[in-house]
């Protein structure tokens, strides 16, 4: 059987005497869709965070397209292949909507010590980026400044840039997060078109969200995950029901 | 503002710029010559500081330490007999900039409050360095035994060809600015500023390209340095006191930071305030230090907001 | 160089790093609980200076001096904090930088305009005066004893008060969540008011206190204060016990450097080379020492944890 694409092995992170990941075990096969859900505090952030690389763990391995990425910087993760949106938006909000983009397109188009020909006359850089702004529903926003877009827009953004850098993996942290009805239906069309040539890792508090994309389930709490399956596993797992819904329910 | 305006105000100014002199001989007032190739040489400080920090969001309270380091590269050579410009301000240059690579590869590591401490540090460790060394005047500093030799026509003991020399410096400096502002490794630094995780995680490294224009900006103060040394023909440590580093911030942030144009504006600006200031009282610093703290809390766009269709940053 | 030199030096050593403790804490707190930079702390140190010369100068007595020094430097602090800083709470650490540099310049030209530029000469207090006799043959002055008696006096104080007052309480709390620390319902002007008056005149204590042992001038301040920075990136900014130990290291190792390493490397080289690089060598000490600090430990020695 082929290695998963990302396989994460006894993941341990502590905030002073806050045990934020508590030992987790988690694998990704290429292609599949897993959604990573649990109640607040249950650490799925932390988790993001030491998957892209913006925080070290304490113990444990990451392991990422057969090589073992666990002490590798955000930026050479990129490289990878390994792409992050953000929960809360994490865009640059001076530059046009196009210009995100296209820097991301740039970040891997070989180096940037290059000091003469201005950046927006590059079409290798602008003709990506605008395709990539057709493919998230960004189309006609190119030039209006990043941090002037409706939320929803601002939300899509991230994951255009995200697009841009050409990824095997995205990890996405709340998706729909402040979004409006109409907005998280359209974010859910764009991620499933995503699904056929991406791995996506999701963290998501949106029920309907998560049914509508996961292959798999894995459900954190308190920083552990107690249970990975399908979706109709998860529904039906007890342990899944008291720790969202206390101990009072019946089966 | 559009680019074509911007290009356009640029040349007006230069203009303005190179009528100077002209204007000086004409009103019998060579002091007025003197007084803008001060703040020309000033102006490629501050454009040099904005770089780093208008541009890339670094605040560096250590600039001036550069000042020094490319004063000092002339006055050093020119000691022991070598007055070539072409020598020494390359060296002024080569040296500042491996300054910066050294303070910076230390200081960029760091962030915040942390960085702008450090920078402070460690300009402040080359000034006593500086004033410790008593072959080279120490606290006394020293005279500049001649100024520096460009050959041919261009002798920088003219007034004249002095100014032009340093108008064209600083001319070319804007330029080259204007150029990589806009070319990748600008959008890099603009990109720092404006939000450096993001930055990582689309895929740039960002520290080497923190500390890459870290290096220019420290060179190009550094030919500053050496401008001024032969401005005033005496040098001290205290060109690069830790206040001086104040006051190069203080040009950038007068004159509307994030913007070529601003420094220059704000150079000028300083250098016109301080001399209209002290004519009056010799205790002028009392006024200028809460007219400083006003414009900080009410003005923040600076000088170059005020022209109009200015003040929206380059990019 | 004797044993008995190392020792004398020792103290020494002691005594500027409980100077630089008194400055240090001050500035940390504010640092670390309002985010603020406040690079006219030193200005606070040198205005203890100034008053404390200034009254003693009027009443005669340097009982009195200390006390309405001291409430002077407090009185300025609030004032200070209350017209000028407050609106910086909120600004970005560079238009902090700024306007408190736009402070140093005002301050120093405020004394000398009261003062004027000459240094000022303050003298050790007679019931101070004279040497005492700490070991067989080393004597040690009296006020440099007593400095860094008070100086361990008020780092005992201090915690005493920040880990066992209710107030101590509100200040780690806010040094690590100002907000919630506002959302409880602490009135946090208040609070910053006080802690920053506490600071202003922590730093005046350890101005008027240096003023017979450094001079008093315009611009004292400044001098200490970048000492005073490198001890907070040492010791870790928001920690006071990092401030403590950040200062006697600092001390000891700039009192220490400046006066065994000129010795020191004219055994190795030429007393020629030594009486030149010696000196230049000996400033540069604490700086090394911080660049090395940080290259471990890019948060100090002890930072306040944060959330």
């Amino acid at each position: 059987m082929a290695e998963p694409l990302l396989a994460v092995r006894g993941l341990r992170k502590h905030f002073g005497g806050l045990v934020a990941t508590d030992g987790v075990d988690l694998e990704v096969a290429e292609g599949e869709t897993l959604a990573v859900i649990g109640p607040n505090g249950a650490g799925k952030t932390t988790l993001i965070g030491q998957l892209s690389g913006d925080l070290r763990p304490d113990a444990g391995t990451i392991r990422f397209a057969g090589a073992d990425v666990t002490a590798l910087p955000a930026f050479a993760r990129s490289h990878r292949g390994l792409a992050r949106s953000f929960q809360i938006t994490s865009i640059f909000r001076e530059f046009s909507t196009l210009d995100n983009v296209a820097l991301a397109v740039q970040a891997h188009a070989g180096h940037s010590f290059r000091f003469w020909r201005p950046a927006r006359a590059e079409a290798a850089l602008r003709e990506p980026a605008r395709a990539v702004l057709e493919q998230v529903g960004l189309g006609g926003r190119g030039d209006v400044a990043a941090g002037t877009l409706a939320h929803g827009e601002q939300r899509q953004l991230e994951i255009a840039m995200a697009l841009a850098t050409r990824p095997r993996l995205l990890l996405l942290d709340e998706p729909v997060a402040g979004m409006g009805l109409d907005e998280s239906v359209r974010m859910v069309q764009l991620l499933r078109a995503l699904r056929g040539g991406h791995t996506l890792v999701l963290v998501e508090h949106d029920m309907d969200v998560v049914f509508a994309l996961a292959d798999r389930i894995s459900v954190m709490v308190y920083g552990r995950v107690i249970a990975t399956g399908s979706p109709e596993a998860i529904r039906a797992n007890p342990e899944v029901r008291r720790a969202y819904l206390g101990e009072e329910v019946s089966a | 503002m559009t680019s074509r305006r911007r290009a356009l105000t640029m040349a007006v100014a230069l203009a303005a710029l190179a009528a100077v002199p002209l204007a000086a001989a004409a009103l019998n007032q060579p002091f007025y010559l003197d007084l803008f190739r001060r703040i020309m040489i000033f102006a490629i400080a501050a454009v040099s500081l904005d770089i780093i920090l208008g541009y890339g969001g670094m605040v560096s309270l250590g600039h001036a330490a550069y000042l020094g380091i490319g004063a000092y590269a002339v006055a050093i050579p020119a000691l022991h007999g070598l007055h070539s410009a072409w020598l020494q301000w390359p060296l002024a240059m080569a040296l500042s900039g491996l300054a910066a690579l050294v303070i910076g590869a230390v200081s960029l590591r760091t962030s915040g409050v942390y960085f702008i401490m450090i920078t402070l540090a460690f300009a402040q460790m080359l000034y006593y360095v500086g004033i410790s060394i008593e072959p080279w005047g120490g606290d006394d500093g020293m005279r500049l035994p001649g100024r520096s030799r460009l050959g041919g026509p261009l002798d920088l003991g003219d007034p004249h060809v002095f100014y032009y020399v340093v108008l064209a410096i600083l001319a070319v400096l804007l330029l080259a600015g204007e150029r990589v502002i806009h070319a990748r490794f600008g959008t890099v630094i603009r990109a720092v500023k404006s939000n450096e995780a993001r930055l990582q995680a689309i895929g740039v490294a960002s520290f080497r390209y923190k500390l890459a224009v870290f290096v220019l900006a420290g060179a190009v103060c550094g030919l500053a340095g050496a401008l001024l040394a032969n401005q005033t023909e005496y040098l001290t440590p205290s060109y690069m006191h830790w206040t001086r580093s104040g006051d190069i911030m203080v040009m950038v942030i007068l004159g509307g930071m994030g913007t070529l144009a601003g420094p220059v504006l704000g150079a000028a600006a300083f250098l016109l305030l301080e001399n209209v200031l002290s004519a009056w009282t010799v205790h002028w610093q009392a006024i200028l230090g809460p007219l400083l703290v006003l414009v900080v809390l009410y003005a923040r766009g600076g000088l170059w907001s005020l022209v109009p269709g200015g003040g929206a940053r380059d990019g | 160089m004797t044993g008995l030199l190392v020792v004398e030096q020792l103290l020494n050593g002691l005594q500027l790093g409980v100077m630089l403790f008194l400055v240090a804490a001050g500035l940390t707190l504010v640092f670390g609980i309002m985010n603020l930079v406040n690079l006219a702390h030193g200005s606070l140190y040198m205005v203890g200076a100034y008053f404390a010369v200034a009254f003693l100068g009027w009443t005669g007595s340097f009982a009195a001096a200390v006390v309405l020094a001291l409430l002077a430097t407090l009185a300025v602090g609030m004032l200070v904090e209350v017209v000028a800083l407050r609106t910086l709470y909120e600004r970005d650490h560079l238009d902090q930088v700024l306007a408190t540099f736009g402070l140093i310049l005002f301050f120093n030209e405020a004394v000398a305009i009261v003062w004027g530029r000459a240094a000022l000469f303050a003298s050790v207090p007679p019931a101070l005066g004279g040497f005492v006799e700490l070991l067989p043959g080393l004597r040690y002055p009296v006020y440099r004893a007593v400095i860094i008696l008070v100086g361990l006096a008020v780092a005992l104080l201090l915690y005493v008060v920040v880990s066992r007052t209710r107030l101590g309480m509100l200040i780690r709390a806010g040094a690590s969540n100002r907000t919630m620390v506002a959302a409880l319902g602490v009135n946090i002007r208040l609070l910053y008011t006080i802690v920053f008056g506490f600071g202003a005149a922590l730093a005046g204590l350890g101005g008027l206190m240096a003023g017979p042992i450094y001079t008093v001038q315009p611009g004292m301040g400044e001098e200490l204060l970048i000492e005073v920075l490198v001890v907070i990136v040492i010791g870790g900014i928001g920690s006071i016990r990092g401030a403590l130990v950040g200062a006697v290291v600092v001390g000891m190792v700039d009192t220490l450097g400046r006066a065994f390493l000129k010795p020191m490397l004219a055994t190795v080289v030429s007393p020629a080379a030594a009486d030149s690089a010696g000196p230049a060598l000996a400033s540069m000490l604490i700086y090394i020492l911080m660049a090395a600090v940080l290259y471990f430990r890019p948060q100090g020695l002890f930072p306040a944890a944060r959330s």
